[in-house]
């Protein structure tokens, strides 16, 4: 008897407690049904250039992507890398506590926010830069992979669907990579030249515990990867007399690749100057396929240089000391040039300092600080 | 104590009963967000919400479910339950209706879920045996006691910015004090109502 109270007691209570849950999870159901209906609102690009219907509620960021307008994004929506900027004009808001470390005033008073961070509830009127509306998701397939030095690796992809990317000088692409909270974006400059469209080249180094170089780096032949695409606002002076400088630095070399042997498809004549500094030489790479080019265009001259000192088994009649000394004592001022830097921000600094001694204007040097 | 009205339980609950300022519950919110005034008044205004509701909600599942079923023992577990659901309504609701409220309470709205003045009010419900208008009235009551409570503190930690407060009171230490001498200043209320 006594026994049969306290089971049913302990039905009971187990009953009870589970339909209470039941009934509040249901009524929060609904709530949310009610609540967080927005219904669909519509989206207007540049005064009516596109106009978009989407799912209220969700936030503007995936509401472009759905609708494949790819907004660069390293982070994956969580507002911690101020990558995903456009200017909404109206219908987006207050500006939010997550965004202002990443706007600076006059982005707020332009009406800048981060895409990520804006939740579609009404009616938007945005304004996004017309290269943006151009960028594609490419689905490829890994072609092939090279070693280029113990921790630098090229990567091949052929596109698929699309087959063909179009693209400028410099710029960069987007590769998708898997993590624990779900796909995330990691910006890849690419390094094959703009006449082969049919192919992306990436140079990646790796990087112990980074998402993206890990994800690379274990890429086999015949892999799937995804990417969005292009990126970037290099821009290359069409005239034939203006000099190009590259300067790159530990892994920034994909874009003077890609630029330098653009440039030379199209104008075997023009003068341009490659340097790149790099600290031992484990870390040379693409050193002799530039000396093959220069060989055939006598106005291309590359040098590199090592950093630190020699080990006793090192060989090396090239430059020695950081890269912008060897920019310094190479370069004579005057000429018109336009120069592109990839590297590390304190090799930017330096040689930025040396190009403006040299007589270049700011708005004419390009660069990727990483 | 069922003859009280719930008017007077209501006044009794912000004056002399101040749930933060005579039971000490609901601290680590009132400590948090007593930074500035909007979001002090922010959050106030959600407590007091989850408060008359929760109280309600908790009074109708004590005494038509549990007590019938002789499940008074699961009071605690259900109440938390019921509190959850609610602040998760709240929160939906906020984030629909004021987002940049949303954001300045940031973690603290959830947090309303654990906060004890909540639990702490269903809980005196049941043991000081309120009707049901009685309890909505001790539930909002507890609930504008508190709001006063972090507005007050928020105003008085606005003109504290600029007093000159010795180092090793800085920052929270003054605070609890402030929160001490707020207290005692309360405690002239008793008197003009009395409940238990």
């Amino acid at each position: 008897m006594e026994q049969n109270g306290i089971i049913e007691l302990f039905t009971y209570a187990i009953l009870v407690f589970v339909g209470v849950l039941a009934g509040l999870s249901t009524l929060l159901t609904i709530a949310e049904k009610l609540l967080i209906d927005y219904g669909v609102c519509e989206i207007d690009i540049n005064a009516g250039e596109r106009i978009l219907q989407v799912e209220g509620g969700q936030t503007l960021l995936s509401a472009l992507i759905e609708n494949e307008i790819y907004i660069p994004s390293a982070c994956g929506g969580q507002g911690s890398c101020g990558y995903c900027k456009m200017t909404v004009l109206a219908g987006g808001g207050p500006v939010l506590p997550t965004e202002t470390p990443f706007l600076t005033r006059k982005e707020v008073r332009e009406g800048v926010r981060l895409a990520c961070q804006v939740k579609v509830r009404e009616n938007i009127i945005s304004k996004i830069p017309e290269e943006m509306l151009n960028v594609k998701l490419f689905n490829t397939v890994v072609e092939s992979t090279r070693s280029l030095t113990h921790d630098m690796k090229e990567i091949r992809l052929k596109l698929i669907e699309p087959p063909e990317i179009s693209f400028r000088v410099g710029q960069y692409a987007q590769i998708q990579a898997p993590s624990p909270d779900g796909p995330v974006f990691r910006a890849y400059s690419i390094s094959s030249p703009v006449y082969e469209p049919n192919v992306v080249e990436l140079g990646v180094r790796l990087i112990p515990g980074g998402i993206g170089s890990t994800y690379l780096h274990n890429l086999q032949v015949g892999d799937q990867a995804i990417f969005t695409g292009p990126y970037g606002d290099f821009r290359l002076n069409e005239d034939p007399e203006v000099e190009i400088i590259c300067v790159g630095g530990g892994a920034g070399m994909s874009p003077m690749k890609n630029i330098i042997y653009s440039l030379y498809h199209e104008w075997p004549d023009r003068s341009c100057w490659l340097f790149f500094g790099c600290r031992t030489t484990k870390d040379i790479f693409y050193l002799e396929e530039y000396q093959e080019l220069a060989k055939k265009h006598p106005n291309f001259k590359v040098i590199y240089a090592l950093s630190d000192p020699l080990g006793p088994d090192e060989k090396w009649d090239g430059e020695t000391g950081f890269i912008h000394l060897a920019v310094d004592k190479y370069l004579e001022a005057g000429r018109k040039r336009q120069a592109f830097l990839c590297g590390p921000p304190p090799m930017i600094d330096a040689v930025m300092d040396v190009l403006a001694d040299k007589g270049l204007a700011e708005q004419d040097i390009f660069y990727d600080k990483f | 104590m069922s003859e009280t009205s719930a008017l007077i339980i209501l006044i009794a609950a912000i004056f002399t009963n101040n749930i933060l300022l005579s039971n000490f519950l609901g601290m680590c919110s009132f400590l948090a967000c007593s930074r500035q005034i909007p979001t002090a008044a922010g959050l106030g205004v959600a407590v007091t919400f989850v408060l008359a509701g929760t109280t309600a909600l908790n009074y109708v599942i004590y005494y038509y479910l549990l007590a019938p079923l002789g499940l008074e023992h699961l009071q605690f577990i259900v109440f938390i339950a019921v509190i959850a659901a609610f602040v998760q309504f709240v929160e939906m609701f906020v984030e629909r209706f004021s987002p940049r409220l949303y954001y300045a309470l940031g973690i603290f709205l959830p947090l309303i879920t654990v906060n004890c003045a909540i639990l702490g009010a269903s809980l005196f419900m049941v043991t000081r045996n309120y009707s049901f208008t009685q309890s909505i009235g001790f539930g909002f009551g507890a609930g504008i006691g508190f709001a006063l409570a972090i507005i007050l503190m928020a105003g008085l930690r606005k003109k504290m910015t600029y007093s000159n407060i010795p180092k090793p009171f800085q920052g929270v230490a003054i605070v609890m004090i402030i929160t001490g001498v707020m207290a005692m200043a309360f405690m002239g209320f008793a008197g003009m109502v009395n409940i238990q």
